[in-house]
């Protein structure tokens, strides 16, 4: 059951990386590089449960929590094209 | 099971290598490099690397990420400059040291195998005597937390200095701007 599953992660990974390298603006790289973000975290899981090591979803927290970092990092700069805007200027003005 | 998902990840690697290679947007490369650090840390957890996987996620495709976009916010650089010069000599240097590398492999132990000087060094003794001397459960724990301690230690000064560094880097230009702002 757990190798079914990580081999559709990994189609699923397959089709995400083609999109990242084809995708013709910068949003599809993004979208991609947060959905193989999330593949990665369930490749782990998947992988943990496949090997016996379901201590593993544990790493997978951290990585869920790096990839909203990343995700939020890339988004604040196109919104304001800077990444240290403070929030209240905005409501001030 | 784990050798063919390996042998799919690293196809992925050398696609997502080969694109950022060819691609000239620098925030399409950032990015990129973003998914080939989930890529090699996926490499890494198959390769029951953990550890090291959780550094490369965190690193590669978290910390270095945001510091890219940083450099490309201060440098405004949105394209790569259009010059051209010879590459003969990059590529004479990158075969040269992929020969060597390969060279060098030649030396090592077969993989996984028992009676590698790494097995038989030092590493028993921290699997047997690790837990009656310190109680610890885990291993790898034990040796960077308790033997290694100063060691340890000593690279999370280093890695503190480095970020300490970067966060008076970007935040000592806000400040500036912030003064410009208030004068016009």
């Amino acid at each position: 059951m757990f190798t079914i599953a990580s081999i559709a992660v990994m189609i699923a990974l397959a089709l995400a990386v083609t999109r990242a390298i084809l995708g013709p603006t910068v949003f599809d790289r993004v979208l991609a590089a947060n959905t193989i973000g999330t593949l990665a975290i369930l490749l782990l899981a998947v992988i943990g449960f496949l090997m016996g090591r379901p201590e593993w979803l544990d790493i997978a927290l951290v990585y869920g929590l790096l990839n909203l970092i990343g995700t939020l990092a890339v988004l604040k700069y196109f919104r304001h094209g800077d990444l240290a805007h403070d929030a209240e200027q905005d409501t001030k003005s | 099971m784990e050798l063919y998902i390996n042998m799919a990840l690293l196809t992925m690697l050398a696609a997502v290598t080969v694109a950022i290679i060819v691609q000239r947007d620098l925030f399409s490369v950032v990015i990129l490099s973003g998914i080939y650090s989930f890529l090699m840390a996926s490499v890494l957890i198959v390769l029951d690397a953990v550890d090291v996987a959780m550094t490369e996620a965190s690193v590669g495709a978290g910390i270095s990420t945001v510091v890219l976009i940083g450099t490309l916010y201060l440098t405004g650089q949105k394209r790569e400059l259009n010059y051209h010069r010879s590459i003969a000599v990059p590529l004479f240097v990158s075969l040269g040291t992929g020969a060597m590398l390969i060279w060098g492999t030649w030396g090592l132990p077969a993989f996984g195998i028992q009676d590698a000087p790494v097995h038989t060094h030092i590493a028993p003794t921290f699997l047997l005597e690790s837990i009656p001397e310190t109680g610890v459960p885990n291993v790898v724990t034990t040796v960077l937390a308790d033997y290694r301690s100063f060691d340890t230690f000593g690279e999370t000064t280093v890695i503190f200095t480095a970020g300490l560094g970067v966060m008076l880097l970007l935040g000592g230009s806000r400040r500036k701007k912030k003064k410009g702002e208030t004068k016009s």
